[in-house]
């Protein structure tokens, strides 16, 4: 019998979409509000899944062509980074910086290190939990 | 670094080269290269006897571990250097026997040469030492080297049987010996034998004296074979015979009397010492030459007369302790006793060394060397018969040699025990010479055994192995320099007792003046009358020996020491696996039931004997109705999972568990740890779910098993979480710190979020290696799956 998931499938487009943006908000306000990296990441692994749910594993692969490994590795690589980035300026290890810069477009920005630390956590997370479900998932 | 350490450890230098000279010159023997060794030591080390004998001791310092005070100190005194000349001299005769004894092409002669110049060496450095930790390294050396060269033929189940028992009784011994050292290093703060003697005053009313005496003498009676760890010594005679004549005569078995005669200094002073010295070592006299009679092989014979004269050695030692309570009397019969344990020891190398190439010319000329197999060798092998003849009959303590001359004198210290009113030696000391007189009849019997049985009566080729003929001239050059020794200190006992024994004497006993006299012909006395009681009832009781011998029938086997200590490995193993096998019995849950019990036992315990429990209420918040009501869904919830049947209600009723703790937090108002419980519980869950639609289809749905055990251990561990959560909410100790994180979260990390900014900037050091253990999980679930071995289940 073959099955129809059109309703299923469309929704999952306009829907992820809300849902990544929600998990990218939630990943910028973290150091204000409730939120953060890790959650952010969760989320968007969630927007992946539901993708992954509505479509199988090859379509999803050409969509988003990422090597969740390779992914998990770069978050390591900005959090570890980021730490030791401190230790150039002759600061001790993960000490953050912040403070307003100019930049040429956006103007006055308040930027913070901590954000690309936990942009790290974010890339890390994503990248572990579709490592699983994807090895879990496309187990025979 | 002096001449004298190089001489101790020449032997280990040189047994480097063993192998090396071995496949460079295969068409010579190895041994004729170890040789020179021995010899030229023998010979440095007579340089020191006028030295020794006539002033202080030479004493040369070699630092070694400073921080511990341990220093490599070689001491040569006359104790030390009797040892020394011991080794070397016996040591360059028994390579030289070994030369024409182990074949060069059969043998695997770098092995045996390289154990044998490490044992040389230990032992020279046991005897040369002066500080005990060097003392003790060499000792277990030398029982290295000992298990080594027993073992020599591994490929013999005896041989590897006889090493380990050797090794197990003279290691225990060992550290036992080294826990010694260490009480003693206590009392006294130095590792120095020379110091240790000059406060032995002092430490006599320690309360660790004892047990220190103890321990040392535990040491010296498993290395010198006493009752009852005599037992590895019959067994070690599966080593070749060099060796059995070397170690397991002249030297090794005598590190113990060395160690004796070297803390009587320290020790002889207490009742102790003497008592179980003299006591253990008149038994193993006693029982060793009892159980010589009874044995059928030549070596056995020879082992079983070993303990027995080394039982006879030790005894002496003792009764020669007796002599430090006395001032003035006379001297004499005090000191005898001592005297006659030196001049023995130096008699018993020279006999013993002798015999055991005797039986090992005979093992090797007729292939076998049992006595009942044996017999008629005389026409055949004269000089061999000389020379067993010549070490017999000073064994049995015959004139003219030098066996009778410390036999007498071993006599006149028996004998003369029972003047000393020292201990109780008036009263009890009869029973000694009344042993030592029923044992010396044993001897002579063994001792004519040995000789008559193998050399005398009937020839019985069709029972040997070979034709037999007189053994080349190589293998007899030693026993006949030790027979012509036994000869010559038995005519001239007095050669040797201005520059060895009397310098020997006063290293044991310092506060003595020596002056050995000992004459060949001493009268008609009771101790020629005694030895002549010897000679008849030991002659007649060889004569009768077919008619006597059941006794020894008589003695259950079952009973027999051998037995006891096999009985005990044997239950030593089993017992340990029994007892491994009944905890370690491979289920996790009983594993699981260990580590709770052991939790609960530990925290209930510490937490009512500190008196750290109480409850105190007066921190607690207002308890409000939602919270009441959340906890009644979980505790629904929880308890319902124990009494479900069906796998997947338990795994939705985990998830309520989940989502009602995430309600819990925002009811407590942690919005980050809500959000992220949410979705991890989420993810849980499912996987959960994934798990059992994989498990196999077959296994009936069943609730869990109740078990008494499970309900117990779980409860206790509830328990006591709740009683500690309790007693440490109760106890606020100082204030919390989180006030500087709501103060300084803005001002100092620019953020609004506390639990965020605490996680990536306070203390993102713990976030950063979250996220690796998050990374590591993955990397392993992947490697779990896409890696599996291709047909492996």
């Amino acid at each position: 019998m073959k099955t129809n998931d059109l309703i299923l499938q469309t929704a999952t487009k306009i829907v992820l979409f809300i849902i990544v943006l929600f998990s990218i908000y939630i990943f910028f306000a973290g150091h204000y509000t409730p939120g953060g990296g890790f959650v952010g990441g969760l989320l968007t692994a969630g927007a992946i899944i539901l993708l992954l749910l509505a479509f199988d594993m090859k379509t999803v692969a050409k969509i988003l062509p990422i090597n969740y490994m390779t992914m998990t590795a770069v978050g390591l690589l900005f959090a570890i980074g980021t730490a030791a980035g401190a230790l150039l300026f002759n600061v001790p290890f993960l000490t953050h910086a912040f403070g307003d810069v100019h930049l040429p477009i956006l103007g006055e920005m308040a930027l913070h290190t901590a954000t690309i630390f936990d942009l790290g956590v974010f890339l890390v997370v994503v990248g572990v939990t579709m490592t699983i479900i994807q090895t879990i998932g496309g187990d025979e | 670094m002096s001449l004298l350490h190089l001489a101790i450890i020449s032997p280990f230098l040189l047994a480097v080269l063993v192998p090396i000279l071995y496949k460079l010159f295969r068409k010579v023997h190895t041994g004729w290269f170890i040789l020179p060794l021995p010899l030229v030591l023998f010979v440095y080390f007579v340089s020191f006897v006028s030295a020794t004998s006539t002033s202080q001791p030479i004493i040369e310092s070699f630092t070694w571990i400073e921080a511990l005070g341990i220093e490599f100190t070689a001491k040569i005194d006359g104790l030390g250097l009797l040892f020394a000349l011991l080794i070397t001299g016996i040591g360059t005769l028994v390579i030289l026997y070994s030369i024409y004894y182990l074949s060069k092409d059969k043998e695997k002669l770098n092995t045996f040469y390289v154990y044998l110049l490490l044992f040389m060496g230990a032992m020279l450095g046991v005897v040369l030492s002066d500080n005990l930790i060097v003392l003790y390294a060499f000792w277990e050396l030398t029982s290295f080297s000992s298990f080594l060269l027993i073992g020599y033929w591994y490929d013999r189940e005896k041989s590897r049987y006889g090493a380990q028992k050797s090794m197990l009784i003279t290691v225990f011994g060992g550290l036992s010996m080294f826990g010694g050292i260490i009480l003693l290093y206590i009392m006294t703060g130095t590792f120095s034998i020379t110091e240790i003697i000059a406060q032995s005053d002092v430490i006599f009313t320690h309360p660790l004296f004892v047990p220190a005496l103890l321990c040392i003498l535990l040491g010296a009676f498993t290395k010198s074979a006493q009752f009852p760890f005599h037992i590895w010594l019959p067994d070690a005679m599966e080593a070749p015979t060099p060796v059995s004549a070397y170690l397991h005569s002249a030297t090794m078995v005598k590190a113990g009397i060395y160690l004796v005669a070297r803390m009587s200094p320290v020790f002889a002073d207490h009742a102790l010492w003497l008592w179980l010295i003299a006591g253990f070592g008149i038994v193993t006299l006693f029982w060793g030459s009892f159980s010589a009679v009874k044995q059928t092989d030549l070596k056995a014979i020879l082992a079983f007369s070993t303990i027995s004269q080394l039982g006879m050695i030790m005894s002496l030692l003792g009764i020669g302790a007796a002599a430090l309570h006395f001032d003035g009397i006379d001297d004499k019969y005090h000191t005898i006793a001592t005297t006659a344990a030196v001049f023995h020891l130096i008699n018993h190398a020279t006999f013993k060394g002798s015999l055991f190439m005797v039986v090992g010319i005979v093992d090797h000329e007729t292939g076998t060397r049992d006595i009942r197999r044996l017999g008629g060798l005389m026409q055949l092998m004269p000089i061999t018969f000389t020379l067993a003849i010549i070490g017999s009959f000073s064994m049995a303590g015959l004139p003219p040699f030098n066996g009778f001359l410390s036999k007498e004198m071993f006599f006149t210290a028996m004998t003369h025990i029972i003047d000393f009113n020292v201990f109780q030696l008036d009263t009890w000391g009869i029973l000694f010479p009344v042993i030592a007189w029923i044992a010396s009849v044993f001897t002579f019997i063994y001792s004519m055994i040995l000789v008559f049985k193998t050399f005398t009566g009937k020839l019985q080729p069709e029972k040997l192995e070979k034709k037999p003929h007189e053994a080349p001239i190589g293998m007899l050059i030693s026993p006949i320099i030790l027979a012509s020794l036994v000869i010559i200190i038995g005519f001239f006992p007095n050669i040797l007792s201005v520059n060895i024994i009397e310098p020997a004497l006063s290293a044991i006993m310092p506060e003595f003046l020596f002056e050995v006299h000992i004459s060949f012909w001493h009268g008609f006395n009771l101790e020629l009358w005694m030895t002549i009681g010897v000679i008849v009832l030991g002659t007649l009781l060889y004569l009768s020996l077919a008619k006597w011998r059941k006794i020894y029938g008589l003695f259950p086997e079952k009973l027999a020491l051998n037995k006891a200590y096999d009985h005990g490995l044997l239950f030593a193993q089993n017992g340990s696996l029994k007892m491994t096998k009944m905890y370690m019995n491979g289920s996790i849950r009983s594993y699981l039931i260990y580590i709770f019990a052991f939790f609960i036992a530990i925290l209930s315990s510490v937490l009512f004997s500190q008196n750290a429990f109480k409850i105190d209420l007066e921190h607690a918040a207002d308890v409000r109705y939602y919270e009441v009501l959340l906890v009644a869904v979980i505790v629904i919830a929880s308890v319902a999972i124990l009494f479900v049947k069906s796998r997947l209600t338990s795994v939705i009723l985990l998830g309520t568990v989940g989502y009602t703790v995430a309600l819990f937090f925002v009811n407590f108002r942690a919005p980050d740890l809500a959000l992220t419980q949410l979705v991890i519980e989420t993810i849980s869950v499912s996987l959960f779910l994934l798990c059992f639609y994989h498990l196999p289809k077959k296994r009936n749905e069943e609730r869990m098993a109740f078990k008494a055990t499970n309900l117990v251990i779980s409860i206790g561990v509830g328990a006591v979480v709740t009683l500690i959560a309790l007693s440490a909410h109760s106890t606020k100790l100082f204030e919390s710190i989180s006030q500087y994180y709501v103060e300084n979260t803005y001002t100092e990390a620019a953020g609004k979020n506390m639990v965020n900014v605490i996680l990536v900037d306070f203390r993102g050091f713990d976030t950063l290696f979250e996220i690796v253990v998050l990374a590591i999980a993955s990397i392993g679930i992947y490697a779990m799956i896409k890696l599996r071995m291709k047909g492996a289940k």
